[in-house]
């Protein structure tokens, strides 16, 4: 077993900003321990000679004039926000009391 | 449902295409037909999530318009076409079959979108995938799963099972799919039909919900390859607006399909894609099909790919770990769900809450695995190994390709399975993807097409063609070759073996009243 925790999980879901119940942070434990356990074979066959591919069809130098194109309109840059002020996204406090 | 509009809905892309151009059939009559379909059978099959009637009809009485005129539009014009829901449109909401992006209106229309559009194609509406295109059987959509059209208590495939299921059953004359890996190849298999994902690059990916971007591809969805073939001339091609899009010249992939001889074609079988976990079904109707293209002049050749084996591994660290960067964006702030935890707290609160309300379990299992697979300590082990692994798989397919001019295998391990069968086992799950993820981490071209009935199950079973980068057009020309040979021996399309649909929902209406 490849021994990953509860604590480690809500680590992780806390990086990752998912508000998880202790429910779900249990049942994902066992199932990302046996999923790790399984793709950890990868590094067996890895080895320091091996070169990591990142892309596919490795591309260089991808660029274009650079000129003013075609953008959103403000309108339309806010049409999907849960909450704007007609100019700006609206969010709640940035930071909180401790900070 | 009149005979008319049996007709209508039974014909090819090509076929319906031709006579809307001859006048013979309206593009509005086409639409209408469609839309009638999906009146009487998407109840039962879940194939979309959303329709637009009104947009689609307008859209056709335009090209009918057109037609009036006497100008000329492509081979595909007033076609009506599915849309996966990852691809974003202005005019239908964007989901990615996702609670988080809910009636997401986008601003600008994915540039395949636009493409078919322009072609004269009339999108019908959105189709059902696996959230964020993470599965492969539409069960993880949150709106629900997708029914397959020859069995409706089993999986249609997935992430594209929405599309799938909307060519097979008749409710739309082709679709657009997304494969990151085998979203459109898998649901092809299990639904009798035809799909293609492209090489990487070969086809605009702005405007799709990126998945994992250096895997995600779109593709056609179509019921045979020679409609693939023209859906794929249409949205191919160089987009500045995507900077991994190629700047290769294509040729016509439709006349690849319409030449198709297989006359001394080298044709890989590799070792590693057939023994174990498959069918005996599966495995019965791919050696039959290479036994039929040998009789007509192909040559097989036995290849060896070791580091397939550890190819699933790769992909499941490579994928969740550029998802979990992806999804980063669903922060509740500039679109989609926002949920309040209950007494308020700081904007960091409202996205832990946000993500946690709108993400399906599938989702979350697989953030919290890329986001380990990149934490320090770990991110050398695990995604930088997996990126090794990508780089011998690019070398097991760069050696088979110097010795052949395709690679032959079964397209997944199974025939469709009851829904609910492998839901809550995810790595029984991800064995479905098997054959047709080593595609996507090598950035080649594949294709899948109906090799007939599995015997023990009756259940469609598919062939795979895979071919070196930029080399799509042989997968047409191979597909188009054994298409013909099959469909010659079968008396018609794999798809008219299939149990009527009506029926099929009939009875299970009358099981359900029982």
């Amino acid at each position: 077993m490849s021994g990953i925790s509860a604590e480690q999980v809500a680590h992780l879901a806390q990086l990752a900003r998912i508000d998880l119940s202790p429910e779900e942070i249990l049942s994902l434990t066992t199932e990302l321990d046996q999923i790790v356990d399984s793709v950890a074979k990868v590094t067996a066959v890895a080895t320091p000679d091996v070169p990591a591919t990142s892309h596919p069809i490795p591309l260089q130098n991808v660029f274009r004039p650079d000129v003013v194109g075609e953008t959103l309109t403000l309108e339309q840059a806010l049409q999907n926000a849960p909450a704007h002020d007609g100019s700006r996204f609206k969010v709640s406090a940035i930071l909180g009391e401790e900070q | 449902m009149s005979d008319n509009t049996r007709d209508i809905i039974r014909l090819s892309a090509a076929d319906l295409g031709a006579r809307i151009a001859s006048g013979a059939v309206t593009s509005v009559q086409a639409t209408q037909a469609h839309l009638d379909r999906i009146d009487a059978v998407d109840g039962a099959v879940h194939a979309y999530l959303h329709v637009a009637p009104e947009l689609a009809l307008a859209a056709a009485a335009r090209v009918d318009a057109q037609i009036a005129a006497g100008e000329k539009l492509g081979p595909l014009a007033g076609v009506p076409i599915a849309v996966k829901d990852v691809l974003v449109t202005t005019d239908m909401p964007s989901t990615s079959g996702s609670k988080i992006l809910e009636g997401y209106l986008s601003p600008f229309d994915a540039t395949v979108v636009k493409k078919v559009r322009e072609a004269g194609l009339i999108p019908l509406g959105k189709t059902n995938m696996d959230e964020f295109a993470m599965g492969s059987s539409t069960e993880h959509s949150a709106y629900g799963p997708t029914h397959n059209p020859w069995a409706l208590d089993r999986i249609p495939g997935g992430s594209g099972g929405g599309s799938a299921a909307a060519v097979a059953g008749y409710e739309a004359s082709i679709a657009l799919g997304s494969d990151t890996g085998g979203s459109i190849r898998q649901p092809a298999h299990v639904t009798g039909t035809v799909g293609v994902k492209p090489t990487y690059g070969a086809v605009s990916r702005y405007g799709a919900i990126a998945l994992a971007s250096s895997l995600d591809q779109i593709g056609p969805v179509s019921r045979t390859v020679l409609d693939s073939a023209l859906l794929q001339d249409i949205i191919g091609g160089h987009d500045p607006r995507d900077s991994t899009s190629l700047r290769t010249e294509w040729p016509s992939m439709a006349d690849a399909a319409r030449n198709a001889n297989v006359q001394g074609l080298k044709i890989g079988v590799i070792k590693q894609l057939q023994g174990d976990g498959f069918q005996a079904g599966v495995l019965n109707r791919f050696t039959e099909a290479l036994e039929l293209l040998v009789a007509n002049g192909a040559e097989i050749v036995e290849l060896d790919a070791p580091s397939f084996e550890h190819a699933i591994a790769a992909y499941y660290l490579i994928l969740p770990a550029e998802a979990s960067s992806n999804l980063a964006k669903f922060d509740s702030v500039r679109f989609g769900l926002r949920v309040n935890p209950q007494g308020g707290g700081t904007v960091e609160d409202v996205m832990s809450a946000t993500r946690d309300a709108g993400f399906g379990p599938e989702v979350k299992r697989r953030i919290i695995l890329g986001t380990y697979a990149l934490s320090a300590g770990y991110y050398d082990a695990y995604y930088g190994s997996a990126q090794k692994v990508r780089t011998l798989v690019q070398r097991d397919f760069a050696a088979a390709f110097s010795q052949v001019d395709v690679i032959a295998s079964p397209t997944a391990p199974t025939t469709a399975f009851k829904l609910g069968e492998k839901l809550n086992d995810p790595l029984a799950m991800y064995l479905n993807d098997i054959a047709t993820i080593p595609a996507n981490l090598a950035g080649i071209p594949g294709i899948t097409l109906p090799a007939g009935l599995a015997d023990e199950d009756g259940l469609p079973v598919g062939i795979q063609f895979l071919a070196p980068a930029h080399e799509d057009a042989r997968l047409y020309n191979v597909g188009g070759a054994l298409e013909q040979l099959l469909v010659a021996q079968w008396g018609g399309h794999l798809l008219e073996q299939a149990p009527d649909l009506l029926e099929l929902i009939a009875a299970a209406a009358e099981e359900g009243a029982r």
